[in-house]
């Protein structure tokens, strides 16, 4: 549940400045073990904590490591735990986290290889969304494609950002490396929904994995910590439905066949 | 440890790690929990059975001793286990085939209410009876 932090816009004061305690876990491959490290940000309650990430690096350590790119919740670059729930750092502001003098706790993403700092490994969980067929294309686009065009010409116009979050929050993602995770699982769903010139039957054989849709143990934490609305949880039962429903009128068909 | 047994432990683990994590975690946890004490139980309650073919005074001494106090509690965390681990696998089939997917939430809590009705009613059971 969202907390409810101090003053709505009412109580803003524009020039106010907290000290806000950073904790953020520290790891370089080359120097051993992680470890926690302090920093004290001067930050106003409406900058996010991102900002406050970006103050510490520029004034403080260069060596921190952390991703990001647009600042508003689109690109998918920035997710870390924040107080150990995911989040993307570009849009919570710190008057929701903490207040003045308070601690803010930065770690990276769960269950991703880690890299540096607050950085992980996210190659693996792209290629699952390729594997699940998942085709990129503008709406407003017709959906043949030129077998010549390059696949960059086309963008995104999804509600999935893929920023890895539902993995770092799935149980079952920390159990078994190999699940497909809820994002790539909810890819299946839509391209199912609306196959863009995929067959539709591949992505269902593909979904219909003992590491695929049947591995989830319906904890629903993706679609918790999901910034952008997808539902995960929800698009993998709808998969299993489907499959369901279509294992079953096959085992009446060939019931049918064997009377005949 | 090998490489391959420390991940091993570390995956198990991930079970545990419950930082920033929702009733969702909880219900996924405790569901395991139970589903691993039920199995233990039954290999116990299997082992008590063939007691039997000791003979008499085995058995006899075994009764008297499922009568204490002591025994009796764990009786209602054996009555715990079963409601838990039936009436969440009530919502996890249902919502696992798509069904009641939006009111999970509500499904489980609703349920969970009724597992708590249950339980004090059993419980007080085991001690009068
Ligand atoms: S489904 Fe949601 S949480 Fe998962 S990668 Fe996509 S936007 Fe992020
Ligand atoms: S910086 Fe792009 S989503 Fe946060």
């Amino acid at each position: 549940m969202k907390q409810e932090m101090s003053d709505p816009v009412m109580a803003f004061d524009g020039n106010e400045l907290w000290t806000i305690h950073y904790r953020v876990f520290r790891y370089k491959r080359s120097s051993g073990k992680p470890h926690y490290d302090k920093f004290n940000v001067e930050i106003a309650p409406h900058e996010t904590v991102l900002d406050g990430l970006e103050k510490i690096w520029a004034f403080q350590d260069r060596s921190l490591t952390f991703r990001h790119a647009c600042h508003h919740a689109s690109c998918g670059s920035c997710g870390i735990r924040v107080n150990g729930v995911e989040k993307l750092p570009c849009i919570v502001p710190i008057r929701e986290v903490t207040r003045d003098g308070g601690t803010v706790l930065c770690e990276p993403l769960r269950n991703f290889p880690l890299v540096s700092d607050l950085v992980v490994d996210l190659g693996q969980f792209y290629r699952r969304l390729e594997e699940a067929h998942f085709q990129i294309i503008r709406s407003s686009e017709p959906i043949e494609r030129d077998e010549h065009e390059s696949s960059n010409v086309h963008t995104r116009f999804e509600n999935c950002i893929e920023c890895g979050l539902c993995v770092s929050a799935c149980p079952v993602s920390g159990t078994d490396g190999l699940y497909f995770g809820p994002a790539a699982l909810a890819a299946s769903w839509r391209m199912i929904q609306e196959p863009r010139g995929v067959d539709p039957l591949s992505v269902r054989s593909n979904a219909d994995q003992e590491h695929g849709c049947w591995r989830c143990h319906v904890a629903f934490e993706c679609s918790e910590v999901c910034p952008s609305n997808v539902d995960p949880a929800a698009a993998i039962m709808a998969l299993r439905q489907d499959l369901l429903k279509r294992k079953l009128l096959r085992l009446f068909q060939r019931g049918d066949h064997d009377r005949a | 440890m090998t490489e391959h047994e420390e991940r091993r432990v570390r995956k198990t683990l991930a079970w545990l790690d419950m930082a920033g994590r929702k009733a969702g975690t909880w219900a996924f946890l405790l569901n395991r929990l139970t589903g691993l004490g039920l199995l233990l139980y039954l290999l116990l309650h299997l082992g008590v059975l063939s007691l039997l073919a000791m003979g008499e005074m085995q058995w006899d001494a075994f009764i008297a001793l499922a009568r204490s106090p002591l025994f009796l509690v764990l009786d209602v965390v054996l009555i715990f286990g079963i409601l838990y681990h039936g009436l969440n696998g009530i919502r996890v089939a249902l919502v696992g085939m798509g069904i009641g997917v939006r009111w999970q939430k509500g499904i489980f809590w609703t349920l969970m209410g009724l597992g708590v009705l249950l339980l004090a009613i059993t419980g007080w059971l085991v001690f009068t009876m």
